[in-house]
């Protein structure tokens, strides 16, 4: 009886049989990878913007305070976006003539809204309170990075519930000062954890894991 | 050869596990024949024409819940489980009994599993298929199916390993794996046959492939048995572990009517004997058209016939401790709901399954009946009917009526419910039908050892 497979089917199938494993293996930390990475998360990507606004010179350079534009990040659960009449406080004064700003003065004159492209926004299904987290102790930048030197705006946290789960967990690890939320350039102390613990304990943080705490 | 001294392993008076006057070629002629010989016949097209319509009106009924989501069945609170969970552990239920037949039969040496158990498997694995389909698209965002697995994930998420239904997960696709390896290779032999026998070279190949290089050596045979053995004693647990974690998914919640520890032990009756119920109601039709009766004979019917007698008395066992229980324990909720499936609204479901589980199998006390084929497939029928009734009287006349009465409400199953339903006939049939046109349905190496192991008795 002549043989049906060449002798080098033994090698094929003997490969086929080993390499699967490492194929779905290699296949699923591919995927994993691909899910964390910049290009699926738009973490660290910088956003288009109608206007190029600078956070780095607005906050940064010119010192002005977060809450001067985000002005219900103390009390609602959304920080707020600010209109065109908060950025005509100064360019009605300033760069009256900057071609860059014209779009800020045709909002102004038609009173129509600029719309901005989102550059951190949770799923409808997470409910997500501004006030709660600044009152305390949770910093601007601990979620939002360093937006002292970010010339336009990218999402600083992958926005994965690992990346919520990671504070919520541990709160000593990134809580600060209430005095220093506001600061856009703070550092963390040296002694954070010991200094964390004792705020923890000070400002009662609770670390809040139930899942009905954001899913409501 | 005169009838005292056939191949007859059990004493004088019952029927052989294989009729007289076959040989080691007679075996591999005639169960090789049908997948090589016979060709696809006409009466092979007609069933699998209409299984394949039933498979085609599964999909339509899956695409349309894909569409719009559970919303197109019947369920509504208080019922969230109906036809699903019941067609789930209808279906999950008549598997165990190939991996009664497959595993447990083979450790404890019973010589008449060898003609029915290879078919037996198959129908485990296809009945495993059907009911995996259920609790997926009961998910509602079934794509997400693989939220149940335990996987490194970037919500930080587990399944709730407190959950049944967890262990569920773990108890079925553990039990559809360890299935379909064992059935894998006890076929591996008998695909060599076929790939050797095989004319067409295309046919060579198929099979040659699937053959896994098997050239028949010592060293090849003593893996096979190790293989077989060890996968039967992984597969004997999953007989009673698997539909003891799906009495869990009931036992463990706190409604009564599923709080009870008795779950168990009667799922796990309950599930081997609709498992025999199926085995006979496809034993049967396929012994009579492919002219098997020698190989199934009527020591196999009848051996199915007392089992099922047998786990059909746990199952009455189970009934009336239910019905006890209730009553012992003085608890009103106890007390109403057995009141209630007698005499509620649904108390035709409840009678009908007394009748086809508990009153008519009491038939197969007689011998007659055990040697009448169309009474024994009469009854397996019936007896698959009652288990499916026994489910959708745990289910829904539990949930319909529990602690609260304002919430009360009854539960009807949409024309959808009936379409994914009778559609998993389809699936399964159309699986059998391929199963029995292209695989050996019947191991030829085991029944060869059959004739080997009679041919030395007679010898004595």
């Amino acid at each position: 009886m002549a043989q049906i497979f060449h002798h080098s089917t033994n090698l094929i199938s003997r490969l086929s049989i080993y390499g699967g494993v490492f194929i779905i293996a290699l296949l699923g930390a591919a995927l994993y990878g691909i899910e964390l990475s910049p290009w699926y998360t738009d973490q660290h990507v910088a956003r288009e913007q109608p206007v190029p606004f600078s956070h780095k010179h607005h906050a940064g350079e010119l010192g002005i305070d977060c809450r001067y534009c985000h002005t219900s990040v103390e009390k609602s659960s959304f920080a707020g976006l600010p209109p065109t009449q908060t950025c005509m406080t100064c360019h009605s004064r300033i760069w009256t003539n900057a071609s860059m700003l014209e779009p800020v003065r045709a909002s102004y004159r038609d009173d129509k809204s600029l719309s901005w492209t989102r550059v951190n926004a949770l799923p409808d299904f997470v409910y997500f309170d501004h006030s709660i987290h600044v009152s305390k102790g949770i910093g601007c930048t601990t979620c939002h990075g360093p937006i002292a030197e970010m010339p336009l705006t990218w999402r600083a946290g992958s926005l994965y519930m690992q990346w919520c789960l990671e504070c919520h967990r541990e709160p000593e690890k990134y809580v600060r000062p209430k005095s220093e939320v506001f600061n856009p350039y703070y550092q963390q102390p040296k002694n954070q954890l010991e200094l964390g613990r004792q705020l923890v304990k000070e400002y009662k943080i609770q670390s809040l894991q139930n899942c009905s705490t954001c899913h409501r | 050869m005169d009838p005292e001294g056939s191949p007859n392993i059990a004493g004088a008076g019952e029927a052989p596990v294989l009729e007289p006057g076959h040989t080691l070629a007679t075996v591999t002629d005639k169960i090789s024949s049908i997948v090589l010989g016979r060709g696809t016949t006409k009466g092979w097209m007609f069933g699998f024409a209409i299984a394949l319509a039933l498979l085609m009106m599964f999909n339509v009924a899956v695409t349309y819940l894909l569409i719009k989501g559970v919303g197109i069945w019947g369920i509504k609170i208080p019922v969230g489980w109906g036809f699903a969970i019941v067609n789930f552990v209808w279906w999950i239920g008549i598997g165990h009994a190939g991996t009664l037949i497959s595993a447990i039969l083979l450790l404890l040496h019973q010589k008449w599993r060898t003609s029915i158990n290879r078919f037996a498997e198959a129908m485990t694995l296809f009945a495993v298929a059907c009911a995996g389909t259920f609790p997926l698209l009961h998910l509602g965002r079934p794509w997400l199916f693989f939220w149940l697995m335990p996987y490194p994930n970037p919500m930080w998420m587990w399944p709730q390993f407190r959950s049944p239904l967890v262990w569920d997960v773990f108890a079925v696709s553990t039990y559809a794996t360890v299935s379909l390896l064992f059935w894998f290779v006890g076929l591996i032999p008998d695909l060599a046959t076929l790939r050797d026998r095989a004319r067409k070279r295309a046919t060579k190949i198929v099979y040659g492939i699937l053959a896994m290089g098997w050239r028949g050596s010592a060293v090849h045979w003593t893996r096979y048995e190790t293989a077989s053995l060890l996968l039967a004693g992984l597969a004997t647990p999953l007989v009673v572990s698997v539909h003891t974690v799906v009495s869990w998914d009931f036992a463990v919640a706190i409604v009564p009517g599923w709080h009870t520890t008795i779950f168990p032990p009667y799922f796990v009756a309950g599930a081997i004997y609709s498992g025999f119920a199926m085995v006979m109601t496809l034993a049967i039709p396929i012994r009579k058209f492919y002219n098997l009766e020698d190989m199934v004979t009527m020591r196999h019917l009848d051996n199915m016939a007392k089992v099922m007698l047998a786990t059909g008395m746990i199952v009455a066992y189970g009934y009336m401790m239910e019905t006890f229980m209730a009553f012992y324990s003085g608890d009103q909720y106890d007390r109403y709901l057995i009141l209630n499936r007698m005499t509620g609204p649904y108390a035709v479901v409840y009678w009908s399954l007394i009748a086809c589980n508990i009153v008519i199998p009491q038939a197969m006390w007689s011998r007659k009946v055990r040697a009448s084929v169309p009474a024994l497939f009469a009854i397996s029928l019936i007896v698959n009917v009652g288990m499916w009734l026994e489910r959708f009287v745990i289910i829904v006349i539990s949930l319909s009526r529990d602690y609260i009465p304002s919430i009360w409400n009854m539960y009807y199953p949409t024309k959808w419910d009936w379409m994914t339903y009778i559609g998993t006939f389809g699936l399964f049939f159309t699986l059998f039908f391929l199963f029995v046109r292209f695989l050996p349905m019947i191991s030829i190496v085991e029944m060869r050892s059959l004739v080997r192991e009679t041919d030395e008795k007679l010898e004595k």
